[in-house]
């Protein structure tokens, strides 16, 4: 779950400043002046990028299991009456390993989608402040869309081979 | 001009049948254009004549529907990295400094990029530029964003320059700026080419810029091109190019022009 929340929480607001800026650099013809200067655009914007988020997001995916731990734990004190203790203890019998892997092993996936969907939509921007915004919007609908269906894909993957 | 004659015999960039249509609408018909060898060209035209897509198409960025673009006989599209950033700058409209990076560093790009220049040769060279340009040398450490318009071209200008380019394009220099800075970037466009012998093509639709420093000028009307010196475009008789040259901001220019030349 950690991951989806994420991975959803990334595409709204890396996402969606990846397009900005790249969409930003278009209409400000910069894209234009890297190219006469010799370089690729998708060289120098758009694979740091990608490389960028597909290491943070295993990562911020960590942290938030932690979390989650912590807010479980929390929970089990003040609802349920459960000490820390208990519920770290009990904690094993509902969640082990595999769950931590499954959700790293998403994360970089759903990165690489995020990051390059966010910056080719930031390069298909055409001039006006009004088309970036558009393509903001669109890169952040279709990434958060992209994060769901792939990972109910994952589930189904996980399932069929008995994870 | 007959006052700054110089060696014209062979274009440095030849433009060939270049057609450009977007949608329905064509832009340029078959057109074709030859830039020789040290000289300053401009490219005049009305609003939504093809301006910027000619200048685009020049330097490679634009693919045109047909026709080719031959820079020292060779096709720009098939030029590699990093010869055609030592072959041609650009000056974009708004300059296109990248933001995120500071005057001195924007300078640097191409340097790092293509070159194996030590870090503090690169900010000599970068300083180097920026006084080239007329900047103070304490623009250097400033942000893009800290700059006015005309710092801005200036130090676009200097960008330009970082790899002493033989062919430099400007997308009207001096549009957004007041006369006095307008007439330092002709001085400035005027002295690169008079000592560096960098050709220069100038889209712009500043009479004054046309008049005083221009070799030869193109103007882009009827999709196609005409290209001829301002004298003998005065003379046309294309309803439009005739306007042109013969409103009255043409008049105040054209004095500008005798006097730059002195009769």
């Amino acid at each position: 779950m950690a991951v989806i929340i994420t991975a959803i929480m990334v595409a709204g607001r890396s996402g969606s400043a990846f397009t900005a800026e790249i969409g930003v650099m278009r209409t400000r013809q910069e894209i234009d002046a890297l190219q006469v200067m010799g370089m690729e655009p998708m060289q120098v914007l758009v694979v740091p990028r990608v490389i960028a988020l597909v290491i943070t997001l295993p990562l911020l995916t960590f942290f938030a299991d932690i979390m989650g731990l912590i807010g479980g734990a929390a929970i089990s004190q003040f609802l349920l009456n459960m000490s820390p203790t208990q519920y770290l203890t009990r904690l094993p019998h509902v969640v082990d390993g595999s769950d931590l892997f499954v959700g790293l092993f998403k994360a970089p996936v759903f990165a690489f989608f995020i990051a390059s969907i966010a910056c080719m939509h930031g390069l298909q921007v055409t001039g006006s402040a009004e088309s970036v915004g558009r393509e903001t919007t669109r890169a952040v609908v279709k990434s958060i869309f992209l994060v769901i269906a792939l990972d109910a894909l994952f589930s189904i993957l996980f399932e069929k081979i008995g994870i | 001009m007959t006052t700054r004659a110089k060696a014209h015999a062979e274009p440095i960039l030849s433009a060939r049948g270049i057609v450009n249509r977007f949608g329905k609408q064509m832009v340029h018909d078959h057109l074709s254009l030859d830039i020789m060898r040290g000289e300053i060209i401009g490219i005049a035209g009305g609003s939504g004549s093809g301006k910027s897509v000619l200048l685009k198409t020049l330097v490679g960025l634009h693919q045109p529907k047909a026709g080719e673009v031959l820079i020292n006989g060779k096709a720009v599209q098939s030029i590699g990295a990093g010869e055609i950033a030592s072959l041609i700058g650009v000056l974009f409209q708004q300059g296109a400094l990248f933001s995120s990076l500071s005057v001195a560093q924007n300078i640097m790009v191409p340097m790092r990029e293509h070159t194996a220049l030590p870090a503090e040769e690169q900010e000599q060279i970068a300083a180097m530029k920026l006084a080239l340009a007329g900047l103070p040398a304490e623009t250097g450490i400033k942000f893009p964003s800290a700059l006015s318009g005309g710092m801005v071209k200036r130090a676009a200008f200097a960008r330009a320059l970082a790899l002493d380019p033989k062919i430099l394009f400007l997308d009207e220099p001096t549009s957004d700026l007041d006369p006095i800075a307008a007439s330092g970037i002709d001085a400035l466009i005027r002295q690169l080419n008079d000592s560096l012998g960098v050709t220069v093509v100038i889209v712009t639709h500043d009479l004054t810029t046309l008049f005083t420093i221009c070799d030869r000028i193109a103007v882009l009307v009827d999709r196609k091109i005409t290209v001829a010196t301002a004298e003998k475009l005065m003379k046309s008789d294309h309803p439009w190019i005739h306007e042109f040259f013969h409103g009255p901001r043409a008049e105040g220019a054209m004095k500008a022009r005798k006097i730059g030349h002195g009769n």
